[in-house]
């Protein structure tokens, strides 16, 4: 007699955790039955961010960088998993190799975002990259692996949280990596990883009053009423390039922070 | 107590103290009785004009033009025409040496400059002299040398300028303002619509002359005057290609807004409501002329004033005492006598909005206190106000007034400072006070805030990057960082 496969349940990850969508809805995509995330789920998911964040962000860069090369060892462990959940097994290298791109520039970013400023006073004067805060990210459908980690990468590598809303079409990728970065040392939190109807969740990410930044790389022709609602609180609006890695990626996720500290004795 | 605390526990001087008046020179200015609209280079006989006015007299200076749509839409193309035929082609070393040039010539006219901003605006002269010009004048000598220097900037970035930029200025700071604007604008190699302030003109006006004396080409720079529908105007036109706007967070949110789905760059400098936190250490005498600085200076008119005094609860009573007697000493009056150092209000509707925010303090429960002060019987003015006993739920800890008004609260550790410290939408710049090195690095890295200013307050330079974290908006201006909102990348 055969044995039955054990299947997975698709959940949503939300604060290092796997719940389900507390409105206990899914929906079908890739043939399996996907968590759908509701509003609350959304609004849950921002909470944990925000409570992520001190750890995350005032970790050492180096410390970072390791994490996120962390990341990649675990995904390389896995490569036949994630080759079939999205276009395969080139755009799995491509997503790890990413992750240790962007690793490297953690401890980076300072000297190459940052300055020393010559003020005409007796001030030391200098400028330095912080993270914003809370990121939203609306993934792109395509690539679902790459593209998931296109956006994320960058937004985490500077410090930030983020809250995810994954390819809608394709989410198992993501899935499959939310389940890599449990096993991994990403602190709960620092990325939280949403499956649903995009229509419905992004609106409420975009108009969310304690998320910093958006990105809207994968909103298609949501994008204006997305834009429209970041400005409530003056959210930074990126239109992330859903396939790419260049360090002003991750500058568009930063603030600049410009110190004047006197000089005397 | 040493000899000199003594001394300096004296009582505080008289108010009734007089000096003589020392005006400076009206005349230095030759203002006319009607403006145009700057645009290609001309002056525009404008359809619809309007009075602007002394604020500290409510005099009449001269009509200017409320620019309508079309006038707006000629000005953009002037912009547009110039971007395309010429000014983006020209060799940036001679981009540069226009601005070098406008650089110098404001140097040259400062004192004119420094009467007409204090005219219009109603700043004390003081200021307008030793601090708005200067810093004009060095911010387009520091661009200039930019201009030709884009791809040191932004290595293997391969920058090239976006196009024409509508550039919306407040009222607090006519003529720097519109140097923060202009200067990496230009330098980048981009066009310009400007529009200043409603209240605020003239200087703006007048800085015409100066583009034609270094002649810049027509069209680099257009001057649009008029209220806001003026502004919503520039920022609708689709042949803008980059938005600035300096002013109300209100304002920049509608602004975004409008701007969804558009693709315009655009970059914000919005409103704050920043904390000034002074520890036990801190000199004390020094800490006091700074929280003066930091609330008092241009009557309080400064998106990054300090307007939330953080007092360690140890230093309260003689930080608070000493600031009273300071504030007795201030000497608020006519903006052209070199002895003032707190000017007009802006504006009526500006005066209506201190005075409502004031009342609105007094009724949840905090503490005024005003020095005694003889206020002119014409034009706008507030008395240097500071309330203490304020919670943080408070409307005058919360909303930015935009006035010579200061809320003091305390704190007891760093960490109780730094949360109060944050505890608002707005993130704009801070300070710090305290003799201990590594306390002003450990404050700097936890306050969320664009701008930290430690031992020292309202500090400004060309060099160095300024602008907001939270609701007080993005984007930087100054420095390196002040060139890339005017830029495009490969």
């Amino acid at each position: 007699m055969s044995r039955l496969p054990v299947k997975k349940t698709y959940k949503l990850y939300v604060g290092g955790e796997f719940p389900r969508s507390e409105s206990g809805r899914t929906y079908e995509a890739q043939g399996a039955n996907v968590a759908r995330a509701s509003r609350k789920d959304v609004r849950d998911a921002v909470r944990a961010a925000r409570g992520a964040l001190p750890k995350w962000a005032g970790m050492t860069a180096y410390n970072r960088g390791q994490v996120l090369y962390r990341i990649a060892e675990m995904m390389e462990a896995r490569r036949s998993e994630f080759a079939e959940l999205c276009s395969g097994a080139k755009e799995v290298d491509r997503a790890i190799d990413r992750f240790v791109w962007y690793a490297g520039w953690a401890d980076k970013l300072g000297q190459i975002l940052g300055s020393s400023n010559p003020v005409a006073g007796p001030y030391f004067n200098f400028t330095i990259p912080e993270p914003t805060g809370v990121v939203g990210v609306v993934a792109p459908d395509e690539p679902p692996l790459a593209g998931f980690v296109s956006r994320v990468a960058p937004a985490i590598v500077g410090g930030n949280a983020t809250v995810v809303l994954a390819s809608e079409t394709s989410p198992l990728a993501a899935v499959e990596l939310a389940e890599v970065l449990a096993s991994s040392d990403v602190p709960g939190g620092v990325v939280n990883v949403l499956t649903g109807n995009r229509d419905e969740l992004a609106p409420v990410l975009a108009g969310h009053m304690d998320v910093n930044a958006l990105d809207i790389g994968g909103a298609d022709g949501q994008s204006e009423e997305l834009e429209r609602l970041a400005a409530d609180n003056v959210k930074r609006v990126v239109r992330g390039l859903p396939d790419a890695e260049s360090p002003w990626e991750i500058a568009s996720f930063l603030e600049l922070k410009t110190v004047w500290h006197p000089i005397g004795v | 107590m040493t000899d000199l605390e003594r001394k300096q526990d004296r009582a505080p001087v008289p108010s009734s103290w007089e000096y003589a008046p020392a005006p400076e020179a009206r005349d230095l200015v030759q203002l006319r009785d009607r403006y145009g609209l700057f645009i290609g280079g001309d002056w525009i006989e404008p359809k619809e004009t309007y009075e602007t006015i002394d604020p500290s007299t409510e005099a009449p200076l001269a009509q200017v033009g409320q620019a309508t749509p079309e006038e707006i839409d000629v000005a953009v193309k002037a912009a547009r025409d110039a971007f395309e035929n010429g000014w983006s082609t020209i060799s940036p070393t001679e981009r540069a040496k226009y601005l070098f040039r406008i650089a110098r010539i404001l140097q040259e006219r400062s004192r004119e400059f420094a009467v007409l901003e204090s005219l219009n605006g109603g700043k004390p002269i003081r200021e307008s002299r030793d601090v708005d010009l200067p810093l004009a004048a060095a911010h387009f000598f520091y661009y200039a040398g930019w201009a030709d220097k884009l791809e040191y900037a932004f290595p293997n970035r391969k920058p090239r300028p976006l196009g024409v930029a509508g550039q919306i200025i407040p009222w607090n700071f006519p003529l720097l303002m519109l140097a923060w604007k202009i200067a990496p604008a230009l330098a980048a190699g981009n066009t310009v619509v400007l529009k200043p302030a409603e209240t605020t003109p003239l200087s703006a006006l007048h800085f015409c002359d100066v583009l034609r004396q270094a002649e810049l080409p027509p069209g680099v720079v257009n001057i649009v005057t008029g209220d806001g529908r003026a502004g919503a105007e520039i920022v609708k036109h689709p042949g803008v290609d980059k938005i600035a706007f300096t002013g109300s967070t209100d304002v920049g949110k509608a602004i975004q807004r409008e701007l969804a789905g558009t693709g315009k760059r655009l970059t914000l400098e919005l409103g704050g409501k920043a904390a000034n936190v002074i520890f036990d250490d801190a000199a004390l005498d020094q800490a006091v002329e700074g929280i003066v600085n930091g609330i008092y200076f241009n009557q309080g008119h400064v998106c990054c004033a300090g307007s939330r005094l953080l007092v360690q609860e140890s230093i309260y009573e003689p930080v608070v005492e000493k600031l009273k007697r300071r504030l007795v000493t201030l000497r608020v009056g006519d903006p052209l006598d070199k002895n003032t150092d707190v000017g007009a209000i802006n504006s009526r509707q500006q005066l209506d909005k201190i005075a409502e925010l004031v009342a609105a303090g007094e009724e949840e429960g905090a503490e005024i206190y005003q020095p005694p002060c003889r206020l002119p019987e014409k034009g706008y003015w507030f008395v240097p106000t500071v309330f203490t006993n304020v919670a943080q739920s408070y409307r005058i800890a919360q909303e930015e007034i935009f006035g010579p008004v200061l809320s003091v609260l305390t704190f007891r550790t760093p960490d109780e400072a730094v949360e109060k410290a944050n505890n608002t939408p707005y993130g704009l710049s801070a300070g710090v006070w305290t003799e201990k090195g590594s306390r002003i690095l450990a404050m700097a890295q936890k306050l969320r805030a664009g701008v930290i200013w430690a031992n020292t307050y309202n500090r400004f330079d060309p060099a160095s990057p300024f602008g907001g974290y939270k609701e007080s908006g993005f984007g930087r201006e100054g420095g390196r960082h002040g060139l890339e909102p005017y830029l495009d990348f490969e």
